[in-house]
């Protein structure tokens, strides 16, 4: 009853002093903060999609290992750069799920209406899904040193890997933008996901060795975006980089950025 | 006064749907003007072009002089939206939010945060300002999305269907709320289709259906366009009854109605002293009254009268809907 008692004051209603307009960086470094405020009061998302890959690895290293690679220790040397990869690109459609449920729920409009930079909501919720992607490669990089992991690349590898795939992960999280502004709810983002995400990390060389594929197979999974970039993420950790797929990824990259992120915005702009 | 909202011939179309058709308002400032009509009338669309969400098609929409095709940031800093959905983010406690929209508005970090505790105060939401605002009541979900448009006082603020949904004591909060900020000097733009709401808050509104103006003007105004007010009696002796309906009969020239209850006498009339001389001439004659009252048309009468439709409580979903 209390709680509902209240006569605000017309001095708490009428603050006049409007202050002058954000700037670009704190309206994208407030909506990050927005970000992360989400992850820590709805840390289910990160559990959601670091449970699964967790799962993966110890199931396909000590179940798959010895007969994939000979033993256990041996196999979690080539699945590891794989399952980061994998990891990453799973999270990566909580972007279009997130500006999805922004939109229906209104929040969009709020903001559109606010006086600050328009691409701020966007960028600002790119930023925390950033952190999400940073804060699940860990546990997965952590997860795989305690189970003997052992990169020849040492930290340096490690990292640079990591940041190749953080930098394909931004550039696919752009896709899931559009997605998330195109379908009526959250959950078809997550039908989407799931039908494009699943073949396109099983039908890749995360599990298993290319030559060991029949030959047309061989054919599709060597042309999968996620093959080039677990080539290159494999390399790097392992010190044995293939400048080849380094570019490839750094291309598509910014093949996709270019295209995606121009039609985002306008999609963003675009009047619902 | 200033003229806060001007529009001409606003048309808004969505494919084939013309949700605006040729809409012309003209507010004051200062005041509470109200948007009337049923679901799907345009009340929405309204709102949004002149908040800067959606661009004409055709014909001109000023605030504050801007306009709002081409001047939009202008008319941003300028104005607050309330939606028809709670626009906060519900993962976010009330506090939390109210920073969000502080910062975004300019405010530094410690400006922000001081600003959210004071309106979180002001609206009677302080014991809520560390939970989700996903664990809020209703009414407690106005409040918050109508004190995020408060965070720095916005010259027209405008609120779409600010209390479909809520109970009748939140609803009631948020009336008084509207009251006070119209106090403040800030001009109010409301949109509803409750005609109660209309008549309470606002000083003039405008009836709107089909995406046009049908009729505008104060409550009284519109009332009185389509007729005095009833004046119902009730005898205090039944068999005096033929005695009485002659009387009031030769009286005003014989507009005696029938009514939904048998006991009473009902009658148009022009005004106030037209009823008291009714009743006085029944004094007169030695008729006494059980009871009377003089009651106006209600704002659904008038609905009827422009339309000659009742207006659809829990609408069907419109052309409105369907198209945004």
């Amino acid at each position: 009853m209390s709680q509902d008692a209240f006569t605000p004051s017309t001095e708490a209603l009428s603050l006049r002093d409007r202050p002058e307009p954000v700037s670009a960086l704190s309206a994208v470094s407030t909506l990050a903060w927005r970000a992360m405020l989400k992850i820590k009061h709805v840390p289910f998302q990160l559990v959601d999609v670091t449970i699964t890959p967790i799962m993966f690895t110890l199931l396909f290293t000590y179940m798959f290992g010895g007969a994939l690679a000979g033993s256990p220790d041996a196999y979690i040397q080539f699945l590891l750069p794989g399952i980061l990869v994998q990891t990453i690109l799973f999270i990566t459609v909580y972007t279009g799920v997130g500006i999805n449920t922004d939109i229906q729920k209104g929040l969009f409009d709020r903001f559109r209406s606010l006086p600050m930079w328009q691409p701020a909501p966007v960028l600002g919720a790119l930023a925390g899904d950033l952190f999400r992607y940073s804060v699940a490669s860990l546990l997965i990089i952590v997860l795989g040193l305690i189970l003997g992991f052992r990169p020849a690349a040492g930290l340096t590898g490690v990292a640079l890997a990591f940041l190749l795939v953080l930098l394909f992960a931004f550039a696919i999280s752009w896709f899931w933008i559009i997605f998330g502004m195109l379908v009526k709810t959250p959950e078809s983002v997550m039908t989407a996901s799931f039908v494009l995400l699943m073949p396109l990390t099983f039908a890749s060389n995360i599990f298993v060795e290319l030559g060991t594929m029949p030959a047309w197979l061989q054919a599709v999974v060597r042309h999968n975006p996620v093959t080039r970039l677990t080539n290159a993420s494999r390399g790097l950790m392992h010190g044995t980089p293939v400048a080849a797929d380094v570019l490839w990824v750094l291309v598509a990259t910014a093949a996709i950025i270019g295209i995606s992120a121009p039609v985002a915005m306008r999609m963003y702009h675009r009047e619902r | 006064m200033t003229t806060a909202i001007e529009t001409v011939g606003l048309v808004k179309t969505f494919g084939p749907t013309r949700a605006l058709n040729g809409l012309s308002l003209t507010v004051r400032g200062g005041s509470v003007y109200g948007l009337l009509g049923p679901n799907g009338a345009g009340k929405t669309t309204a709102v949004r072009v002149l908040s800067t969400l959606l661009k004409p098609s055709a014909g001109s929409a000023t605030v504050l002089g801007l306009d709002v095709a081409r001047d939009a940031a202008a008319v941003r800093r300028k104005v607050s939206l309330t939606g028809q959905y709670a626009s906060v983010d519900e993962d976010l406690t009330g506090h939390e939010n109210l920073v969000l929209v502080s910062r975004l508005l300019g405010m530094s970090w410690v400006d922000a945060r001081r600003r959210a505790s004071e309106l979180l105060a002001a609206f009677g939401l302080s014991e809520a300002a560390s939970r989700q605002v996903r664990t809020f009541s209703g009414g407690m979900r106005r409040r918050i999305d109508i004190a995020a448009s408060l965070v720095t006082r916005p010259d027209i603020l405008f609120l779409d269907e600010p209390t479909t949904g809520l109970d009748p004591r939140s609803r009631n909060q948020v009336w008084d709320l509207v009251r006070q900020i119209a106090d403040t000097g800030t001009t109010v733009l409301l949109t509803t289709q409750y005609l109660e709401e209309a008549d309470r808050l606002a000083e003039r509104m405008a009836v709107i259906d089909h995406g046009r103006v049908i009729a505008e003007g104060t409550s009284r105004e519109l009332k009185a366009s389509i007729g005095g007010n009833t004046l119902r009696l009730q005898l205090a002796n039944d068999a005096q009854r033929a005695e009485a309906r002659a009387l009031v009969a030769r009286l005003l020239g014989g507009d005696v109605l029938t009514d939904s209850d048998p006991d009473t006498i009902a009658v148009k009339v022009s005004d106030a002293a037209a009823a008291a001389h009714v009743l006085g001439t029944l004094w007169e004659a030695k008729v006494p009254l059980s009871n009377f009252s003089l009651g106006s048309p209600s704002l659904d009468d008038v609905f009827f009268a422009l339309t000659g439709k009742p207006p659809e409580p829990d609408g069907v979903a419109g052309a409105e809907e369907a198209a945004s």
